[in-house]
């Protein structure tokens, strides 16, 4: 990776959109997601911005990080936000009361407001069609108000509302599916991805972008605060993610699956937990039914992407 | 014309950009309607038909906040789940016009009317006017546009028509042309609209450092709004010849007894106030138009000499010491030195009438207790034991 850094800085947009000086905890895998994603939109967006950590720590009156526009109205309303600001720049271009110029509408919330809270909002606007993209940032949990489970929690993981004692063992769900159910909607692009991987990130923003309708993409957002790590294991738990087979890096273009990073063996899944203190207390046998879980579904992935 | 085509009527003479609506009875004939204009042609806008209310204010949200002109409509049930985003179109001074078609609220289900649901969202901070008739309906929503858009006020606005009672009752109405409208209704811009040429943050978060400031402000400039409505309304007189005032009078000039109404129920109020005149009673009809920004001076000068006050709430507040519009009225008359007595009752819930005769009642029992100075404080008409 080091002789990256002497090309990095001519392979990205260098103008930063997310500016720094945001109360992000440090070593935040949302808050870096957001700035890559931003480099990537550039100016001719307007963003909509759902309750939780990334709106908390952007925009703290009276000062903002957003120098694009940007709204919040409230945790479960995005997509839905999301759809009156399509239909009316729509509208607005149509009629001549503005500009013909290209602008992206582009909606940005959490796990929890996301696969829990903002489901019915985020569906209802898929199944109309809007052209928007909707980037769901997934620390895998309710961060923002302290760690708190949502269906996007994996299993086993310890938050305080699903912790582990003497009867639980922390999360006694598996992760909510999201990416299915955005393909599910039959919509023309949805992807996962993670700041770990900022150029498949970036890439993806582009495309998304670039579709006509709706556009989902789910990145996965290491959290230290949460996943209880020190703040300098952001990047390579991202990649163990990946490496894992926990959350692969996968495309789904017009209902066809691609998987963009293969690996001939995945490395244990123990590589991964064992880093994070949220599944410090699992028995090897949890790890080993998680074990099983993760090669069975990569095994599906893979088929699907066959 | 019956009373939601004529708000639709309206919303299509404003030229809307967005409606985005989801159906709900006695709400459904408005946006059925809206529906159908927009796809003949006859309304140029996008109608967004959202998989729920709390989706159709959200999406309001983000139709006016980047410079749409926008409408809705709901009622009760409606009304209830759209609550928290009702306060953020007020917060973020999004100039949202909605008719509500004012229904009861479950348990049991009624679709029928009342003001239930208006009551529930009192405080929500947006303009709230009453219509009692369908033609009212037509005009207040043609002037809850300007209102709301205006740069001084910015803020959405609700014009309530009584379910069913307004909403499905057909009137003979005298509309406008589009040409008196386009006068009339300048072209709406929204002084801070989303714009990647002028970027602005909408709806940022505040510590307790800055909450109340904000707060504070908003009030001011909701209080200040009533100019900008009695002159919106002046002008719309003009062009219309029908001309509205924040609280309306009815044979109320030398008047002992007043009754107190908002909402359709007014018309049989002014039948009941003709016949008690004829019996030689000194009775009158004051009639609430402004809700919110509430016109404290108008009620103080309403009210005049009277000597008892009889207020009709078609709302129940459950435990509290009267019905809303009661304990308003009375808390805005409470600092005068020379005030009538206030008598408080409840009625017309769910879509129950109230006959001209009950009116009458009201007012013997109003007077009754005012003599009596009887303490207890919840009365509700026409109800049985």
């Amino acid at each position: 990776m080091e002789r990256f850094a002497i090309y990095v800085p001519r392979l990205l947009p260098q103008k930063e959109y997310f500016a720094p000086g945001h109360r992000a905890c440090l070593g935040c895998g949302e808050a870096l997601a957001v700035r890559l994603v931003c480099k990537a939109l550039g100016r001719q967006v307007i963003v909509t911005n759902a309750t939780g950590c990334i709106e908390i720590i952007s925009s703290p009156l009276p000062y903002t990080s957003w120098r694009v526009p940007w709204i919040h109205s409230l945790f479960e309303n995005t997509a839905a936000t999301a759809s009156g600001i399509e239909a009316g720049l729509k509208i607005l271009t149509k009629k001549g009361k503005r500009a013909a110029k290209k602008v992206k509408v582009v909606a940005m919330a959490g796990d929890g407001g996301t696969s829990d809270i903002g489901l019915q909002a985020l569906s209802g606007a898929w199944e109309r069609g809007h052209d928007f993209l909707y980037l769901c940032f997934d620390n895998e949990a309710y961060m923002n108000t302290g760690i708190q489970r949502s269906s996007a929690t994996p299993f086993g993981a310890f938050t305080t509302t699903s912790p582990a004692g003497k009867l639980s063992i922390g999360q006694t769900t598996w992760k909510k599916n999201m990416p299915a159910i955005a393909v599910a909607h039959d919509i023309p692009y949805v992807a996962t991805a993670c700041p770990s991987y900022p150029f498949d990130l970036i890439d993806k923003v582009n495309k998304a972008a670039a579709v006509t309708g709706p556009a989902y993409l789910h990145i996965l957002s290491p959290c230290p605060t949460g996943w209880r790590y020190t703040p300098d294991l952001t990047i390579r738990l991202g990649r163990l993610a990946v490496e894992t087979g926990i959350f692969p890096l996968y495309e789904v273009e017009n209902g066809k699956y691609k998987l963009n990073f293969d690996f001939p063996r995945l490395r244990p899944v123990g590589d991964y937990l064992s880093l994070q203190g949220r599944f410090r207390h699992l028995p090897q046998e949890v790890i080993d039914q998680i074990q099983a879980r993760v090669n069975a579904e990569y095994q599906k992935l893979k088929k699907k992407a066959a | 014309m019956e009373g939601s085509f004529a708000v639709a009527e309206a919303a299509k003479l404003a030229d809307a950009d967005v409606i985005a609506a989801y159906p709900i009875t006695p709400q459904t004939h408005i946006v059925e309607r809206l529906a159908e204009l927009v796809a003949n042609g006859e309304l140029d806008a996008e109608y967004i038909p959202v998989e729920s209310e709390h989706s159709a204010m959200s999406a309001c949200i983000g139709a006016s906040a980047v410079g749409a002109r926008t409408f809705t409509a709901t009622a009760g049930q409606g009304l209830e789940l759209m609550h928290e985003v009702l306060y953020i179109a007020s917060s973020l001074r999004l100039p949202v016009i909605m008719a509500v078609a004012n229904r009861a609220l479950s348990a049991p289900l009624s679709v029928w009317g009342d003001h239930s649901d208006v009551m529930a969202v009192r405080d929500c901070g947006w303009v709230q006017i009453f219509a009692e008739n369908g033609q009212q309906a037509f005009d207040l929503t043609l002037c809850a546009f300007r209102i709301g858009e205006h740069p001084q006020v910015l803020f959405p606005v609700m014009v309530h028509l009584d379910g069913f009672h307004l909403s499905h009752v057909v009137e003979p109405m005298s509309l406008l042309e589009k040409s008196q409208v386009e006068k009339f209704l300048p072209p709406y811009t929204h002084p801070f609209a989303l714009d990647p040429d002028k970027p602005v943050t909408m709806g940022a978060f505040a510590g307790p450092s800055l909450y109340m400031e904000a707060k504070k402000a908003q009030d001011a400039a909701l209080r200040s709004a009533k100019e900008v409505i009695l002159q919106a309304w002046q002008e719309f007189g003009k062009i219309s010849g029908r001309y509205y005032r924040a609280v309306e009078h009815y044979r109320s000039e030398d008047a002992r007894v007043l009754l107190l109404t908002m909402g359709s129920f007014s018309e049989t109020a002014m039948v009941a106030v003709d016949e008690l005149r004829e019996q030689g009673e000194k009775i009158g009809l004051i009639r609430l138009r402004l809700w919110r920004p509430f016109p404290f001076e108008e009620i103080c000068q309403a009210v005049g000499d009277a000597e008892v006050l009889v207020v009709l709430d078609r709302c129940l507040s459950f435990g509290a010491h009267n019905g809303p519009v009661c304990s308003e009225v009375r808390a805005a008359l409470y600092p005068q030195e020379k005030k009538p007595k206030v008598v408080g009752f409840i009625g017309g819930l769910g879509g129950r009438d109230i006959s001209v005769k009950e009116f009458q009642q009201m007012v013997t029992r109003g007077l009754e207790r005012a003599e009596k100075e009887i303490k207890e404080e919840v009365e509700i008409i026409g109800v049985r034991e």
